[in-house]
């Protein structure tokens, strides 16, 4: 570990007392402290809200390929009677468990477990929520020899037509494609202090900045945090988290997740599976800023005419 | 004067005119020099076949990024192209494609909301017109000046492949040095047949940073074409001499379920 690297953690671990005892009425936090409390060790994960959330759940194992990934969960789950599919990134809630779920990096079967339990809630009319808390897909050896490219690609290009609701939660960190293999759906909410990006402050500081200790300015350039995210109209909605941050009270957050989950099965699971998707589909294709034409919105629907599912 | 070009891989001196003949390969060792769009486009198409649709999309400044507008002009002077990549319909061996190639040249290839409409917009006019589609791939992966609207372009693109996929129309990968990163993990792994040309770099996470996680090197030829070959990532490894004829024998064989041939009326 480098010198600037010591020193980035040392004054983050400071950073997260002050903002432990700081006052509880701040509104918007900059980018830097949503990175911290993202991150934070106890921050309530997958497994947490699952266990709040759900009557009861069962969590089911392996790709039917090649193994089990731990740093990702699936199972079913029910909330007042409703089965429902759930998928997540396990980060584990201390040093042991880090260790064990690889800090929730997930390797490539990890993404085909999720994809075959996505097909199989497909099958059997389940909705999908997904639960998103990862620095990113594992960048080792093994995951580049199985293909996480090639998992991560089909699962974005699987989640976009499956034919149930799914609804996607960013809990903590959302980190780049490996947040992505998972996050395709119908609806995204953040938890307020989540972020989402293309890479990590850290990456971006040094590629960009040529320097990895301007991280914290690195956060607060790339528009990472709920807030900023809402605001491109890329999330749908932000979910509270009491002042302090989820770890002080999961039960607020988890409650708030829940009601979310309701209110929004209850609509989404009336309407056709043609119409869901193809909204879904009009959301992805409508994502980029640029100059020049923009009627893609005619070509879409002729497209979909051309489709058996669609038309 | 003769221009001579030194072979990073067998490091002899090549004649520019030499090199030009065999199509920017190395004709002592074979390795595979990057070509940027216009050469890959003029080695591939039907002479004069080419023309080139949504040219016109520019690039803004959605998270408003200090110096990327500088950025994307430097980039645009130095590469004489408008964005990374180039989209339009050609004849290649008679045989009509509509052709995406992305240039390394202009910022690595990333992929912002402008490469993804422009990968998206070609897939859809394939879907429409009936007609296969071919990206030839070059990229280090999302454009990260662009936030995360570069991120979603991998979920448009691959969104788009999905739609493409159950039009029926056959979409053909060319892998070509390097593609990594978001790219990777998006359409360039969705095509109904992947090529690779030899020796491309092909992975998701740079090999430096799966060295800096794993704290050593990584062997020789780790991510190359030749090793997603083995690995069952890559259908064929195709050198560029041979690859127009390739292109050509995959659109013959991949007529459509209503018998179309993709033959262009003379």
């Amino acid at each position: 570990m480098s010198k600037t690297h010591k020193e980035l953690l040392k004054t983050s671990v400071s950073r997260l007392e002050e903002i432990a005892s700081s006052d509880p009425r701040i509104k918007e936090r900059s980018s830097w402290d949503c990175v911290l409390l993202s991150r934070q060790q106890g921050r309530p994960g997958t497994t947490t809200y699952i266990n709040m959330i759900c009557d009861e759940f069962t969590e089911l194992h392996g790709d039917r390929a090649f193994g089990d990934d731990p740093a990702m969960i699936g199972g079913i789950g029910t909330i007042a009677g409703r089965a429902i599919t759930f998928i997540g990134n396990r980060k584990g809630m201390n040093l042991r468990e880090n260790i064990a779920y690889n800090y929730g990096m997930s390797n490539p079967e990890g993404y085909r477990k999720a994809l075959r339990l996505a097909k199989q809630a497909e099958k059997f009319g389940r909705p999908i929520v997904c639960f998103i808390d990862t620095p990113g897909a594992f960048p080792g050896i093994g995951a580049e020899e199985r293909g996480i490219g090639e998992a991560i690609a089909r699962n974005l290009k699987e989640f976009s037509t499956l034919k149930v609701p799914i609804l996607s939660f960013i809990i903590g960190e959302g980190g780049s494609g490996g947040a992505l293999g998972i996050g395709v759906g119908d609806k995204l909410y953040m938890l307020e202090n989540a972020v989402y990006s293309v890479i990590t402050p850290e990456g971006f500081a040094s590629i960009l900045l040529r320097d990895p200790s301007r991280a914290q300015e690195a956060a607060e350039a790339m528009k990472m945090t709920a807030h900023d995210l809402k605001r491109f109209t890329i999330i749908h909605d932000i979910i509270p988290e009491v002042p302090e941050g989820a770890h002080h009270n999961p039960q607020f957050t988890a409650k708030a997740i829940k009601e979310t989950i309701i209110r929004d099965l209850d609509t989404l699971c009336a309407k056709p599976p043609a119409n869901l998707v193809r909204y879904r589909i009009r959301k992805i294709r409508g994502i980029g800023e640029f100059e020049g034409s923009a009627t893609w919105w005619t070509t879409l629907l002729e497209v979909f005419k051309l489709t058996e599912d669609l038309k | 004067m003769q221009v001579l070009h030194d072979c990073p891989s067998c490091h002899r001196h090549i004649a520019d005119d030499v090199l030009q003949k065999y199509l920017l390969v190395c004709p002592e060792c074979g390795f595979h020099h990057r070509i940027n769009a216009s050469q890959r486009i003029e080695q591939l198409c039907d002479s004069g076949s080419f023309k080139e649709f949504s040219g016109e999309l520019c690039s803004k400044n959605p998270i408003e990024l200090d110096g990327y507008t500088e950025k994307l002009l430097q980039n645009q002077q130095k590469s004489a192209m408008n964005e990374a990549v180039v989209t339009g319909t050609c004849t290649i061996e008679k045989h009509q494609a509509v052709l995406a190639v992305m240039s390394f040249d202009f910022m690595g290839g990333s992929m912002g909301s402008v490469v993804g409409e422009k990968i998206t917009q070609a897939m859809f006019q394939g879907a429409l017109n009936n007609i296969p589609v071919i990206i030839c791939t070059a990229s280090g992966g999302a454009r990260m000046q662009e936030g995360i609207f570069s991120l979603m372009q991998m979920a448009k693109t691959a969104s788009a492949a999905a739609l493409l996929e159950q039009t029926k129309v056959p979409l053909f990968i060319v892998l070509t040095h390097p593609t990594t990163g978001g790219v990777t993990a998006s359409f360039a792994m969705l095509g109904d047949v992947i090529l690779a040309e030899p020796g491309a770099l092909i992975g998701f996470a740079g090999p430096r940073v799966i060295e800096g996680t794993i704290g050593q090197k990584l062997p020789e030829g780790f991510q190359r074409a030749e090793f997603q070959l083995a690995k069952g990532f890559v259908d064929i490894i195709v050198p560029r001499d041979k690859l127009r004829n390739q292109l050509s024998f995959l659109i013959r064989t991949h007529k459509s379920n209503l018998g179309e041939t993709y033959e262009q009326d003379a």
